[in-house]
């Protein structure tokens, strides 16, 4: 099987992979470092000024200060890869049942944004493309553009603003998701945190899908498919949308991956029970492990998905892959 | 003529055709779009520094009743504690504006050193170095500033350096992808033969060429600061607590949307404004640096 030899398909696969792990590594000494092994005293940072002697012993026990740093270290990352995440300072409990009610929450509000704003935004792209020069395409190139300027945050707020509180009043601004229940028990919360990651993410799919649309719809097949007499329908969703959709993959993962971060601010303006809403809480109580994991965890997400995203690439640009 | 003019000729032929960034920018001024985005930064940067000397009021003085509508006294009426919200609208803008300019200039000058020096070394130190901006592109831009606010604490300076730590991955791989090919171009290795310090090649050979490519991302990359930085003051994370800044008046205006929204839609149009104008520019920067639409724009 050339498959197999080092300049295949499967040699790039296991190389890609082999990178992601060294990244990943190394995000977790820098996490860890940053954290926990800085100049100057943890336990006191958490505990301000006014912590006594006996309180900042404790701590550092628990945060293990009290070890070398290397031992620190080894003893957090196996304790990563056991699922043992530590002990949030502020709630006194496991970080992993803490986070993993939280954690699902958050993958139902990504994969949904997905899920709407993937096949929305092709549709869009693929569809200027079509029309390129012509009103929709002048339309929706100026709105994209503007809509990709704008911060989540603002984005949410007005949203807010137009369906919630000043404008209409047709949906609950405020999304939290009580404990024991599940984001589609109340979907009606779901609608504006999603739209707002829709909004986040769209923009920039489509606008690569136009692009990449409209230089196949300029190649040669494209032509011989419309000389040969085939209806225009097959000819764009036959021929010419499954080639346009390689470049797009890319951006899809980096636009999920981007939502790792995008949903910190957006589950906080909607109070969602999510990861990213945990993680503001976190920062502004001080509860570093808590912290420690979250930074962890998305960078992963992050991590995997480009790697995803690479494979994916490879896989479905066929020029690509005898170049390797 | 001379064996030597004969010789220049071609030589200057196979120099790139090299858009000089003066003349992208005022070929880009000639699209409407780019015209658009300069007024709204302009007029938003003139508020943000004039603001503060024409302000009604200081920025944290209570003027009446918390929440009261727009009034004679207060034209955008007043805040969740009694403050006029159009003196702090006024006010708000500088500190968001001058970090973000900061933090995307470090970021930018750090990101280009790095990218041009990983594309013209062609070596190990290419790896390395490009492997080492993937370990910081692994952290999501908000999410480092988070960590880094949580570790030091809300200081101005730690959000600049968190800020351009994150712009400068993504400017070094915009800069070595631009500046790959042209390495490989005979002026390069003619000015190594000269034997021109390694520094000038970079600065002077290497630079100017990849400045379009730049540009477009200096303007998105300003674009994100802003966001990532009002954004942080939106969480509850900015130097000052009260201070009147855009991110903090929302944050603190969202509850009471109901009965008084200039307090958050103020802001929110200021940086919407804003952030509009630095994505126009750069669009206009982008389709002029590939020569499209440039026709269209003559009109």
């Amino acid at each position: 099987m050339n498959w197999f030899r080092p300049g295949g398909v499967w040699g790039f696969i296991l190389r890609r992979l082999l990178l992601g792990i060294v990244v990943l590594i190394l995000v977790s000494v820098v996490v860890f470092l940053a954290t926990q092994a800085l100049p100057g005293d943890p336990a006191r940072a958490i505990l301000g000024r006014s912590a006594t002697p006996a309180s900042l012993a404790a701590l550092r026990r628990q945060l293990h200060l009290d070890r070398p740093v290397l031992d620190q270290y080894l003893t957090w990352v196996t304790g990563l890869l056991r699922g043992n995440l530590g002990t949030s300072l502020a709630a006194q409990e496991p970080v992993t049942t803490l986070l993993a009610p939280r954690l699902v929450n958050s993958a139902v509000l990504v994969a949904l944004a997905a899920v709407v704003s993937i096949p929305l935004s092709i549709a869009i792209g693929a569809w200027a493309a079509f029309k390129r020069e012509k009103a929709f395409d002048t339309v929706s190139s100026i709105l994209l553009l503007v809509l990709a300027a704008l911060p989540e945050f603002v984005v949410a707020v007005v949203l807010v603003i137009l369906f919630a509180t000043t404008v209409f009043h047709v949906l609950p601004a405020i999304s939290t998701v009580p404990p024991g229940s599940r984001p589609w028990n109340n979907w009606l919360a779901l609608v504006l945190p999603t739209l707002t990651l829709v909004i986040a993410v769209a923009p920039y799919v489509a606008r690569i899908m136009r692009a990449s649309m409209i230089e196949v719809l300029e190649s040669d097949y494209v032509e011989m498919a419309r000389l040969k007499g085939l209806p225009e329908r097959t000819v764009l969703v036959r021929h010419a949308l499954p080639n346009a959709l390689g470049p797009v993959f890319q951006v899809i993962a980096l636009n999920l991956a981007y939502l790792a971060g995008g949903i910190i601010v957006v589950e906080y303006v909607f109070n969602y029970t999510g990861v990213g809403g945990a993680l503001q809480q976190a920062v502004v109580n001080h509860d570093l492990p808590v912290v420690q994991a979250l930074a962890v965890l998305i960078a992963a997400v992050y991590v995997i998905l480009n790697l995803l995203a690479d494979v994916a690439t490879i896989l479905v640009t066929p020029r690509l892959r005898s170049r390797l | 003529m001379s064996q030597v003019s004969g010789v220049a000729v071609p030589a200057a032929e196979v120099a790139p055709p090299s858009v000089r960034g003066t003349s992208l920018l005022r070929r880009a001024l000639r699209l409407w779009r780019t015209r658009i985005g300069v007024v709204l930064v302009g007029a938003l940067v003139l508020l943000a520094i004039v603001g503060p000397y024409v302000a009604p009021y200081g920025p944290s003085t209570p003027v009446g009743a918390p929440n009261s509508t727009p009034s004679g006294t207060a034209v955008l009426g007043t805040d969740y504690l009694g403050q006029d919200v159009l003196s702090r609208l006024l006010y708000g803008g500088g500190s968001i504006l001058a970090m973000a300019v900061i933090a995307t200039a470090l970021g930018l000058i750090a990101g280009v050193a790095i990218g041009l020096v990983a594309a013209y070394s062609r070596n190990a130190l290419d790896d390395i170095l490009m492997r080492g901006m993937d370990v910081i592109l692994a952290f999501p831009q908000i999410m480092l500033g988070l960590v880094a606010v949580a570790i030091v604490g809300p200081h101005a300076w730690v959000i600049v350096v968190a800020i351009a730590l994150t712009t400068a991955p993504r400017v070094a791989r915009v800069a070595r992808g631009a500046a790959q090919p042209v390495v490989e171009r005979d002026f390069i290795a003619c000015s190594e033969a000269m034997g021109v310090p390694r520094w000038r090649i970079l600065s002077g050979e290497l630079l100017p060429n990849v400045l379009g490519p730049l540009m477009v991302e200096a303007s998105l990359r300003l674009t994100y600061s802003i966001g990532v930085i009002a954004a942080l003051a939106f969480l509850g994370l900015s130097p000052n607590p009260n201070g009147a800044n855009w991110g903090t008046m929302i944050q603190q205006n969202e509850i009471v949307l109901p009965v008084q929204p200039w307090g958050a839609a103020a802001p929110i149009i200021a940086i919407a404004l804003l952030t509009m104008g630095t994505g126009l520019i750069g669009d206009g920067i982008a389709r002029t640096a590939a020569g499209i639409d440039r026709a269209r724009g003559e009109e």
